[in-house]
């Protein structure tokens, strides 16, 4: 928890507003908001999608199951899906750490790792979809 | 501490709400479904080596530990997706009036969050009919 920078005495005359701006948890967030929502948007039809997807995998063997993913549309959509939520997934990882972790060094570190971490399951995501794509059986 | 910012009264003071729950589970099913990331990756990274690899993954989700966390999973899907659909709507300003937020003159406000609940539940309920009286889509 950070204390204000100046102490709000009896006569201190300035807004509360001009005390709080950049105190909240993650001294920023705009920028953060924004792309949460925004990638929220782009999940909504897409996660469906996704569900409809999965619903169609039970039937299928292996060869016919590569067959369905290595779609180009089905490809593409899933390079898109797995994209896109890793990133909404770190974005909102990073909301929950920021609000409950309190020691400022393991906050640091968890931040990190989620970003981190989100970018090595998208890129492996992607990497393998694209060997199902070009890589025919 | 000399000058600790206040703190709101914490949350055992509040009557509990349906779109307090609703709230407190769009994060528990947020991270929950950032670890279902995890398996979906397993997945594909399965059936882009081999057919050794798929089958280990496809034994796995056929499991009962496999079909309950799918279970967990669909419904976390699902509650996120139709809550988040609801931040949406009043993150753009939609049904957030504070008169809305009366559950004796609105009642509105909270039937939307139960109607959140509903939908969710019925999502999963045709989904794992789906899975396991007709073995998916075709």
């Amino acid at each position: 928890m950070s204390a204000a920078p100046h102490n709000a005495g009896p006569h201190d005359v300035r807004a509360p507003l001009k005390r709080a701006r950049g105190l909240g948890s993650a001294k920023s967030g705009v920028g953060h908001w924004w792309l949460e929502r925004l990638t929220a948007v782009a999940l909504v039809p897409i996660s469906l999608w996704f569900v409809w997807l999965v619903l169609r995998l039970p039937h299928l063997d292996f060869v016919s199951a590569h067959a369905l993913v290595g779609n180009p549309i089905n490809a593409g959509l899933l390079i898109l899906f797995t994209a896109v939520s890793f990133w909404h997934g770190a974005l909102g990882l990073q909301v929950v750490i920021e609000d409950y972790v309190h020691t400022r060094w393991v906050e640091l570190l968890l931040l990190v790792a989620v970003k981190f971490l989100a970018v090595l399951g998208a890129v492996a995501c992607a990497m393998a979809i694209l060997k199902i794509w070009l890589g025919a059986y | 501490m000399p000058h600790a910012r206040p703190l709101s009264p914490h949350l055992g003071i509040y009557e509990w709400r349906i779109t307090m729950l609703l709230s407190v589970l769009h994060r528990i099913t947020g991270v929950f479904l950032c670890l279902g990331a995890v398996l979906v990756a397993w997945g594909l990274i399965a059936l882009a080596t081999g057919e050794a690899a798929w089958n280990l993954f496809a034994g796995f989700c056929a499991s009962g530990i496999g079909i309950a966390l799918l279970i967990c999973w669909t419904f976390s899907l699902f509650l996120h997706l139709c809550q988040g659909i609801q931040h949406l709507v009043r993150d753009a300003g939609y049904d957030f009036d504070v008169w809305r937020r009366d559950d004796v003159r609105a009642p509105n406000y909270f039937a939307m969050s139960w109607l959140v609940v509903v939908a969710s539940v019925a999502l999963t309920l045709v989904v794992w009919l789906l899975v396991l009286f007709a073995g998916g889509v075709p």
